[in-house]
């Protein structure tokens, strides 16, 4: 499957050397022998470069989303998530080198777990408070100060 | 062209081992591996705390709510800030490849001071929130707040004096392997602090209404 993919570029080498490799190498510390070629360093520094522009460029734009009146205003909460969402991306490959290389596919798997949980916690969270909200009277014309709302985080938050 | 390349006995790029005969993974991706199930886990921690300001964002309790509190230049700055850290923080890592410790230090000084800059910014907008009588017990938005955004701050922190330790231990240690392994793992912690950043701003500063 992933005997194709050439994987010097990024200094990573497959655990046993083989004959012609360099002899000094020790495989039991993981860790690229020599230094690495010059260029390929270029090379690193202008992904991360790069990836230092489009963040800024992302999140230039979602500081302009948020405060511009030429975005149809209903619109913005999407276009907020959609660049945080895009932000996140460029941070995860550029920054964190998340990459679809064969030594990266557990990380994957664990990302996906970790955004599904995620995902569950936070939506569940809104769902279910929303639904109790609604259904015990709503905050909306309660004055007081504390109420339904304040129950999943009773443990965390000192609202008197 | 590429099967004559790929056929050359002599080439420079030997024929690649397959993954079964590989051995167990190396050092450097099993470490990796575990930091980032151990990042995962933190930003679960962190989900947890999204989800509690997701719900009490708007019980204000007639105090102050976040779009008279925030101020958006400010944030941005922060923002900015801890961008150009991530930035050193990977030139960082590609100094550590080269294995050049001045500019490994160079480049993580640079980090500490965009990461303390960010965090004086963050506690002078705490205090001045504190002086406006907005502090934590004021209302349930406000705990969720100072819950949420101090959190990631003491990470910030945390993460600083990891840094100092870390200067420390290359200086006396040298970059042995053990040592290079734990830098590797504070770039990463430094670079998930950000994307945890990101849905803060996103959240908390530009979806206050």
């Amino acid at each position: 499957m992933t005997d194709a993919s050439p994987r010097g570029a990024d200094g990573a080498r497959p655990q046993r050397p083989t004959p012609d490799q360099v002899p000094g190498q020790t495989p039991g510390e993981g860790l690229p022998g020599g230094p690495p070629q010059r260029h390929e360093v270029w090379v690193a520094l202008r992904k991360v470069a790069f990836g230092l522009g489009a963040s800024l460029l992302l999140t230039g734009a979602s500081f302009w989303a948020a405060g511009s009146p030429h975005v149809y205003a209903p619109s913005v909460p999407v276009l907020l998530a959609a660049l945080a969402i895009g932000q996140m991306g460029v941070h995860l490959v550029f920054f964190l080198h998340v990459s679809s290389g064969p030594e990266a596919t557990n990380n994957i798997i664990a990302l996906a777990f970790g955004v599904f949980v995620v995902a569950l916690v936070v939506f569940g969270s809104m769902v279910i408070m929303a639904n109790l909200d609604a259904n015990m009277g709503g905050m909306a014309h309660a004055t007081g100060t504390t109420g339904t709302t304040d129950m999943p985080s009773a443990g965390r938050s000192s609202s008197p | 062209m590429s099967t004559l390349a790929s056929g050359a006995p002599a080439g420079h790029r030997p024929a690649p081992i397959p993954r079964s005969e590989q051995g167990p993974a190396s050092r450097r991706v099993v470490v990796a591996y575990g930091f980032w199930l151990f990042l995962l886990s933190d930003i679960i921690l962190f989900s947890a705390l999204f989800a509690a300001y997701a719900v009490l964002s708007g019980s204000t309790a007639g105090g102050p709510s976040g779009a008279r509190l925030f101020h958006r230049p400010h944030v941005f700055v922060e923002t900015v800030c801890l961008l150009l850290s991530s930035f050193t923080c990977g030139c960082m890592t590609l100094a550590i490849d080269l294995r050049s410790r001045p500019w490994m230090t160079l480049f993580a000084a640079a980090t500490a001071t965009l990461g303390l800059t960010f965090l004086g910014l963050e506690l002078a907008e705490f205090t001045d929130l504190l002086a406006h009588g907005a502090g934590p017990s004021r209302s349930g938005f406000l705990s969720a707040f100072f819950a949420l955004v101090g959190l990631h701050g003491s990470h910030v922190a945390l993460g600083l004096v990891w840094l100092a330790v870390m200067m420390a231990q290359a200086w006396t240690l040298g970059l042995r392997p053990v040592v290079v392994g734990r830098l590797l793992c504070f770039a990463l912690f430094w670079h998930a602090l950000d994307i945890v950043w990101i849905g803060v701003f996103t959240i908390v500063y530009l979806g206050a209404r």
